[in-house]
This record gives C-alpha cells, structure tokens and sequence, in this order.
C-alpha cells in the first residue's frame, strides 16, 4: 500500500492479504447473507381491541371467540413469539386447520 | 450500486499522533498504520460526516491532492477497513479450539505465607480461596502428577514453563528443588525443554537458595511495594512488623549473585502507595531491578486500601512520567526497566486482538496444594472455581463455563470500545472480587486502560518513527 504503512506485525499481515487478488477465499469469511425479506406488520401497525378483555372487563362477552385469537396472532404476528407467524415463516401452519374450533388439534409445533 | 455511489464513514479505529505523524490503531484487528498526508486529510474529513466517493474527491482535490492519488487513499483505507461503505463486518472474536494446549503452569507449593500483607488476595477480605481441610503443602506425588500434566496437555508445544507460587513460595523450597529436578529429566526425555519462574517476597532467600537459582535459571519476580514507609505499610508480618529491613538486604544479595535471568519487582499500589515515579526509583536505582511492574490492588472498592478515583488519577499522572522516560530510553535504544510501557508495547507490536483477557483456563493454569487445577494462581484453592483435578485432568465443562463468561464476545459493555483487542474486559480474578462473576467486564477501570493505551501507542508510534529497530526485541512472541 502507498498511503498507509503498515507499522506492527497484525498490520503487514493485514497489508498482505488485501493485496492479495480479491474474492479469493470467501466461504466464511465475508459478510453475511443479506437478510430475508421481513413483512413488518403486527401490533405496531394494527389495532385490534376486544380479545384480551371484554367491555366488563372479563372474558364472557368478548366480540370473538378466543379461539379466533390465535389467527389474530398467526396472521399478523400479534403475538410473535407465542404462535409462529403467517407472514414470513410458517405459511402453511394453519392449512389442515380450516375451522379452529374444530381442527385445532391439526395445529402442530413448528420446528425451524 | 454502484462503486460511485458509495457512502464512505469512518471504520472502527482509534487514532493518534506521534512523531508528528497520525496513525490509526484498528479495531479489532489491532493492526497499526502511519497515514500519509491525503489519508490523514480524509479521516479529518469524514470525522465531519459520511461523504459519497465522489463528494470525499471532490473534496480531497480541493485541498490540493491529485485525484488518482486520493482515490487510491480511499480503497487502500476500505481495504483495511479503516472506512466502511455500509458493509457489514463480522468480527466476533474467534474462540480458541477446546482442546487448547498448555503452555504455563502456576504451582503454588504452598497456600501459607510467613508475611500477612492485608491486601493479600489469597488471606485478605476479599480472598475467593476455600482451603478449609485442604493440604497447606504440596507433596512430591501431587508435584509430579502435575509435572506429567503439563507435559501432557502441552503436546506439540516444544517449549513449555512452570511457575511456582505460594502462599510463600520459598516455604516450600524442598519440594522445588525436587519439581525442578524431576520436570527437567522428564522434558528432556520428551526431547523438550522446560524453564522456570517464581514469585516470592524474598524474606526467605539464602545464599544457597540463590545459587540453586540462579544455577537453574529460575527466572526472580519478588513481590515489593518500594521504599521502607511504603514497603512496611501493607507488606507486614502477623504482629505488624514491616518486611523491608528483611527484604532489602535479600534483595541486594539476589540481583548481586543470581546472573542467568532478569530480576524483576512486582509492586502493589494501595491508597498510601501511589507514589509511583518515587518507587520505580527506589527499586530500579537504588536496589537496582532490572524490571519494575506495577498492578493496582484487587480489592472490592470500600476496602481502606482502595485507591479511589483521585487516587488513580494521581497513578496516571507518574506512569505517564516515567513512560516518557521509558520513550527517551528507547529512542537512545536502552531498556528503562518500567515493565507497564514494555508489556504493553510488546502486544501492539504483534497486535493482538484477544477473545480473553490473558490466557488463564487455556494455555496456563494454576494448580493448589490439593492438586486442584484453576483458571490461574488467582483462583486456586477455591472450590467454586476448580476447573479439574491434575489425577483426572480439566473438567472441560467448568473450563468450558469459564470461558464462555470470559470471552469478550459476551461482554457487551465493551463492544464499543476501541480499547478492547488489548484489554478484552479486564483480569477475571477483578472482576469476581468486583462484581461476582468472572465474566463481568471491569468498567471501573475503562477511562484508565484507554488513558493508558493511549499512551503506549503514542509511544509505539514515536519509536516506529524514529528508532524503529528498538521494536525488533518485541518481534518473538513471549513464551
């Protein structure tokens, strides 16, 4: 290198292997993978109210079942880290259960 | 996008002037680079905000340099990552392999001790050790079991080092003399070599322990904290008496008789003792060291012989003194003897950039009276931190455990540090006493060490400019 001069050990070999020709080793070595595409949608961008408590204050009269819940979550990461999420990850999680108050038990843990 | 679209910023560095020249310190490669005129003007540039290619030529040419030169400045700088245009390094610190072989072992021969310094950090307030029904004296077996353990987990390494420690060590010299004896026969019958060190506070040296000594070339560091007031304020026996008018003659006699290797203090700095430039003098002239280092207590801070922060200002302030010294010697290619400026500017010299602060639980390990194998002498003895046996080997679990807290990786109050390749969060010993957990960054120290960094890289800097040949005696790694 002209402008820099490299003045300890760590900065010749640094000096040696940026003049050695580019893209030569770089399995590892380089940056990693760009990340995949995120949906940012979810609580942040949408409100929702009714499912945690109804207008008393309990849970009997909510405006949807509870179970409707749980899509709330999938479809659009309400709660991300309790249900996978529809958006980026797990797409199909949910096409064996049409209705979940009767094919809930077709919703199976997801492994990544 | 395109190369001409590129947003150019500052990497990560930190840097400094010396000689009149600017230099970049690397973070975290630890590389050092001398700038030329256009590199040091785009530094100053873009300390001002990022620039496009085009904008940081534009603004190069208008202070005078060629265009062709200044765009060659800009990809050697990309090149060692001194800029950045927007990628993504990784630089998580490699760990080391699991099976890292061993260089060093710290024997300590005996965990009693003839002084009764209060600081001490094996019998002081904050000891970690638990020797309750533990021997207080190696035997031979356990010395010898040791030595083999050594040996063995040092396989591929020609060369390796035994330490001995106490406790007192010189308490124990029978039992030295044995080690010495039975680990240089094994070595060579390895065709390997081993040598030796030890710590003492020389209270115990005679003519004849200072033969065999000097005989074997067992390497000296004596324990010390300076002149008479300073030495008999904290160095004292169990009834109070200071050590100095023991150690001083002992001390002469040494350095006087023992030839083969340097001879070395080891200074602790206390709240009374922290007159630092008066000491080095003592210790360096009159008993004439050959090497003078100097570690703060390791104490939790509401310990009377804490040094507070005006304390450790005042510290600063003389180690920068006697490291301006240490430049005016090395510029007339003399050793001056302050080991804090030579340790430090032999790591920049190889620019390190460690995953652990120093090599305790790899390649060094400190082994108690019991056999007990521990990260390092710092922790031997203590149960919570045992690593292994020296009869069944290292616990690679425990070892395991130790590591992980230690490696600058998990230390994230240090990430944004510039200071980190060298310092990598500090002794683990400190940061247990500190904060309980080896693994903790010691941020009551951060201003010190890069105050101090600083200014041994200023030094290195002032030497690579002028008396460049002074560094060839860093060029071998310490083994």
């Amino acid at each position: 290198m002209k402008h820099l001069r490299a003045i300890n050990k760590k900065a010749h070999r640094i000096d040696q292997i940026s003049e050695s020709p580019e893209k030569d080793v770089v399995a590892l070595q380089g940056a990693p993978p760009p990340p995949k595409m995120h949906v940012p949608m979810g609580c942040t961008f949408i409100f929702t109210p009714g499912w945690e408590v109804d207008s008393a204050g309990g849970s009997a009269g909510l405006c949807q079942p509870v179970e409707r819940d749980i899509y709330d979550c999938y479809v659009d990461c309400y709660w991300p880290a309790q249900v996978p999420d529809h958006l980026n990850n797990a797409p199909d999680w949910a096409a064996k259960c049409a209705s979940a108050t009767k094919d809930w038990r077709n919703l199976d843990l997801i492994f990544p | 996008m395109t190369a001409t679209e590129s947003i150019y910023r500052l990497g990560e560095f930190h840097s400094f002037d010396a000689a009149g020249t600017r230099f970049l310190y690397l973070v975290p490669s630890g590389g050092i680079f001398a700038l030329d005129e256009i590199a040091a003007a785009m530094i100053e540039r873009l300390e001002q905000g990022e620039a496009s290619r085009d904008r940081l030529l534009a603004d190069l040419t208008a202070r005078g340099f060629p265009s062709v030169e200044a765009s060659e400045a800009i990809d050697e700088m990309h090149r060692t990552r001194a800029l950045s245009n927007g990628e993504v390094f990784l630089d998580n610190a490699q760990s080391p392999p699991a099976d890292f072989p061993l260089q060093t072992l710290v024997l300590n021969l005996t965990n009693q001790c003839n002084l009764a310094c209060q600081y001490c950090y094996e019998f002081g307030d904050d000891k970690v050790a638990t020797p309750e029904g533990k021997p207080k004296f190696m035997d031979f077996e356990t010395a010898k079991g040791s030595v083999d353990f050594l040996l063995k987990q040092s396989a591929g390494r020609r060369h390796v080092h035994i330490t001995f420690f106490g406790g007192e060590t010189l308490m124990n010299f029978p039992l030295l003399k044995r080690v010495v004896g039975y680990a240089t026969e094994q070595a060579l019958a390895q065709q390997r070599s081993i040598d030796f060190s030890l710590t003492t506070n020389a209270t115990l040296l005679t003519p004849a322990i200072i033969e065999f000594l000097s005989d074997n070339r067992i390497g000296v560091t004596v324990s010390m904290d300076g002149p008479k007031d300073m030495q008999d304020k904290l160095r004292v026996f169990s009834n109070g008496r200071g050590s100095y008018d023991l150690v001083e003659p002992r001390v002469r006699a040494l350095i006087q008789n023992h030839r083969t290797r340097p001879i070395t203090a080891r200074v602790t700095l206390t709240s009374g003792v922290t007159d630092v430039a008066r000491i080095f003098r003592h210790l360096k002239n009159d008993l004439g060291f050959h090497e003078v280092g100097f570690a703060l207590v390791t104490t939790s801070p509401d310990r009377l012989y804490a040094i507070n922060e005006r304390g450790m200002d005042h510290v600063l302030e003389q180690f920068h003194v006697l490291a301006d010294e240490y430049l005016e010697s090395a510029l007339r290619g003399e050793m001056h003897g302050f080991s804090n400026v030579s340790d430090t500017l032999a790591e920049l010299h190889q620019g390190v950039s460690k995953s652990h602060p120093c090599g305790a639980g790899l390649g060094l390990v400190g082994v108690g009276p019991s056999g007990d194998i521990a990260p390092c002498h710092r922790f031997v003895d203590s149960d919570r931190h045992a690593i292994g046996h020296v009869s069944t080997g290292i616990d690679r679990d425990r070892q395991g455990d130790f590591l992980r807290r230690g490696n600058i990786n998990t230390k994230y109050d240090c990430h944004q540090c510039w200071a980190r390749p060298l310092c990598a969060g500090g002794c683990h010993h400190e940061a247990f006493v500190r904060y309980g957990d080896t693994g903790h960054p010691n941020l009551h120290y951060c201003d010190w060490i890069r105050d101090w960094t600083d200014k041994c890289l200023r030094i290195y800097g002032a030497i690579a400019a002028q008396n460049p040949e002074f560094l060839d005696r860093f060029t071998e790694r310490k083994s």
